[in-house]
């Protein structure tokens, strides 16, 4: 039990100061919303490693704690929208079994995107941000891939932990 | 990477290509004016050929040139509009997600006419 919740502190900590971290790389593409995200790269490892209700705990602590922390309100709310769709989509594609660690990280990173699209749209009553949708979709696979090839990496040497 | 992770990604890819395909054709023209909109209530329109700074709600401020438009100042922390590119084709837009901000290149006035006609 005690490593249980010692294990889960430390990968809330990794989530938040990735979150933070990725505050830090100053690049701006142009496009909004578009990031690596590695704060999910602790996600992902942790849907692998832990229950997933764990997973899920992690994911909205890693989400409240981050936005209280250097963001606001909105970021809260679009955070937490994008985390809680990439989450479900990757819990379901990882229990199909079909696909690999960096093909769950794909489907997460391309949901998260949409699942931000679709909130903002919500709020702002405005369908024509679905203008943004390829390039958000290409991001997502493509921040997708290089935390999943990461995760990957991660896991296959963090073999002893187990949960 | 499985046989699975790359049809996925694949999958995905031409679905965005798809899009946006879709998109630039219909709408890959220049146009003529931007609509701001405020929580969803049209804030005003503003002709593109115009060079022109606009204020809105002291929150954020347009500007208007060579027939495009950039959001030059938002009183947000993240600043992810401001950031952006500026925009002159249609259907582009600029979003200001605090103050719900919605500035959004319009179909110019032909279009609109041919879409009645239609």
């Amino acid at each position: 039990m005690r490593t249980r919740m010692v294990t889960f502190g430390v990968f809330a900590a990794l989530a938040l100061i990735f979150s933070y971290v990725e505050g830090l790389i100053p690049i701006q593409l142009g496009i909004p919303g578009v990031k690596l995200g590695l704060a999910n790269l602790v996600v992902v490892i942790a849907l692998y490693k832990v229950s997933w209700k764990e997973t899920f705990l992690l994911a909205i602590v890693r989400v409240l704690l981050a936005g209280f922390l250097f963001g606001n309100l909105f970021s809260i709310v679009y955070s937490l929208s994008g985390s809680l769709v990439s989450l479900a989509v990757m819990m379901g594609l990882k229990r199909s079994g079909r696909f690999s660690v960096i093909g769950v990280s794909i489907a997460g990173g391309t949901a998260h995107n949409i699942g931000q699209l679709a909130v903002a749209m919500l709020v702002l009553e405005s369908s024509s941000i679905i203008y943004y949708a390829p390039m958000l979709l290409v991001a997502g696979v493509l921040t997708g891939m290089v935390i999943g090839i990461a995760a990957n990496e991660m896991l296959k040497r963090l073999v002893k932990i187990n949960m | 990477m499985k046989r699975n992770d790359w049809i996925l990604a694949v999958t995905i890819l031409t679905a965005a290509l798809a899009v946006f395909l879709l998109y630039s054709l219909s709408g890959n023209k220049h146009s003529e004016s931007v609509t701001i909109r405020i929580d969803g209530t049209m804030y005003g329109i503003y002709d593109l050929a115009e060079d022109q700074m606009i204020e809105v709600n002291e929150g954020n401020t347009l500007e208007i040139k060579d027939g495009q438009v950039k959001m030059i100042y938002a009183d947000c922390p993240d600043q992810l509009c401001v950031h952006q590119q500026a925009i002159s084709k249609k259907y582009e837009s600029i979003i200001c997600l605090p103050n719900k901000v919605v500035i959004e290149v319009n179909s110019s006035s032909e279009d609109e006419l041919d879409a009645v006609t239609q």
